[in-house]
């Protein structure tokens, strides 16, 4: 089954044509690289306008660039909750026009599902049930995947998501955007106990707490005055934000007897992450599934991908279908 | 104008729990304070007061969190990511204005022109590691209003609870 995927829930706008919800022909993502480098700073594409002007340009290309044309498409499948309402509808709209002058099935997906689902796009035999380690600059979870149907959130942060600290430190650091790359880099040859940042490990709860670490990151560079190397600071931060993230993850497998582990969301791409989740997983015998950084980040694809099993079985939402700004993943 | 000190963010909860009990469809409250100030903490506080059930989490990447479980729609805004005012103006902020509900705005300073006239004002300055000093400005008598009622007898200047 061919399924065209639509998103533009927040910043970007993204189509996609994968087929069978686990092989993808095309995913094209408006980019706003250069901007962001001019900037020094996050440029998010909040305006609806921006998303109706690119989004039809991208779905041709989605198309073109899996030379297939409209009428091989089989299923549309867009990202219809939670998100900017303004720029969600943008998407949700495009959708129905296509599905009812097209005559075919429409689902709406849950942005955060479509997370989920991209490690089905790096990992097809990724079986049930599976942790998913969702960490982007929006959302910090963690959740057990049983089934197409069901899933439970464990954990998730109770302030900052884990993508907006490494964001937040990377600025008070002086890095260009984006930061999380830099500080990984930097992280790469800096001494990881230089300095002791806070985790926060709320007990045994599987929530994550990341606004200690940058208030902390904060007070320590205002008082150092840039006498501390920038790669030591990088690596202690990194350590900070990144060992709550693979321990609660790797005792959420063990306390629910789950074999295998998956991380998804943009922080995914970071590589001191996958280094630990990596190690920690081979001590633990679990297999680690870490789609590549395109899957990860925004994309249209692993909206077609999460709304494969719903179109595969023959279901569709009506063209009545809604857009919401908040809904929990749960 | 109305200062109040909190000594940890337990503290500052509550002093926006206690705010929220008097907060009326279309209030305006407008947040300014760096990095760690305690913003969201403050916004955890308001919509516990407005009797939220979810958790209030930073929408710094998300930019617009709205939360329709209280008492009011609480619509919780970050500005951090947004530079300028015609991004602020694409957003839909000042359609956020007609919706009924309380807005709350992190990062306000960045709003510029777009600052309507009447509004509560929450200036949020360290006093402490984990001290904070909250300055309470109403901008219009409706919010001359909220503030007194909400301060009389809600706390002192020393003791938000």
């Amino acid at each position: 089954m061919i399924i065209l995927g639509i998103e533009t829930s927040c910043d970007e706008t993204s189509a996609a044509v994968v087929a069978d919800g686990t092989q993808v022909l095309s995913n094209v993502v408006a980019s706003q690289a250069d901007l962001h480098a001019r900037w020094g700073g996050v440029v998010p594409e909040v305006a609806s306008r921006k998303h109706v002007e690119r989004l039809l340009p991208v779905i041709f290309e989605a198309l073109e660039s899996a030379n297939l044309s409209l009428r091989a498409v089989e299923g549309i499948a867009v990202t219809n909750r939670p998100g900017l309402i303004g720029a969600l509808l943008i998407g949700v709209t495009a959708a129905k026009a296509l599905a009812y002058g097209w005559k075919l099935p429409l689902v709406g997906v849950h942005h955060l599902e479509g997370h989920l689902y991209s490690n089905f796009l790096a990992a097809p035999d990724l079986a049930f049930p599976f942790i998913c380690l969702l960490v982007s600059g929006g959302h910090t979870e963690i959740v057990l995947v049983e089934s197409h149907e069901q899933r439970r959130s464990l954990g998730r942060t109770r302030d900052d998501a884990a993508g907006e600290c490494f964001d937040k430190c990377a600025r008070l650091m002086g890095l260009p955007y984006p930061g999380g790359p830099h500080i990984d880099r930097l992280a790469a040859s800096g001494d990881p106990q230089r300095i002791a940042f806070p985790r926060a490990w709320l007990g045994d709860s599987f929530d994550f707490s990341f606004s200690g670490l940058k208030t902390a990151a904060l007070r320590f560079l205002e008082t150092d005055g840039g006498r501390t190397p920038q790669e030591d600071v990088a690596a202690s931060f990194q350590a900070a934000a990144v060992e709550p993230l693979v321990r609660k993850t790797i005792r959420a497998a063990q306390t629910t007897g789950v074999r295998s582990v998956a991380v998804a969301g943009g922080v995914a791409a970071n590589r001191g992450l996958a280094q630990a989740m990596r190690q920690a997983c081979e001590e633990a015998g679990l297999r680690l599934v870490i789609p590549p950084p395109s899957l990860c980040t925004d994309n249209a694809a692993m909206i077609a991908a999460a709304g494969a099993p719903r179109l595969l079985r023959g279901e569709s939402d009506p063209l009545s279908l809604d857009s919401f700004a908040s809904e929990p993943v749960g | 104008m109305p200062v109040a000190h909190t000594h940890n963010p337990e503290e500052t909860a509550a002093l926006a729990r206690r705010l929220a009990a008097h907060l009326q469809a279309g209030d305006l409250i407008l947040l300014q304070g760096g990095l760690g100030a305690g913003k969201t903490t403050f916004v955890q506080g308001l919509a516990q007061g407005l009797g939220v059930g979810e958790p209030v989490t930073s929408p710094t990447f998300t930019l617009i969190h709205h939360y329709s479980g209280g008492r009011l729609p609480l619509f919780h805004f970050d500005l951090y990511r947004l530079e300028g005012e015609q991004e602020i103006a694409d957003l839909g902020f000042e359609e956020y204005l007609e919706q009924r509900g309380v807005i709350v705005v992190e990062w306000a300073e960045r709003l510029g022109s777009l600052t309507p006239s009447e509004y509560l004002r929450v200036n949020i300055t360290r006093s402490g590691e984990s001290a904070r000093a909250f300055d309470l400005q109403p901008f219009g008598t409706r919010y001359e209003t909220t503030l007194s009622s909400a301060l009389s007898g809600a706390f002192s200047e020393n003791d938000p609870c």
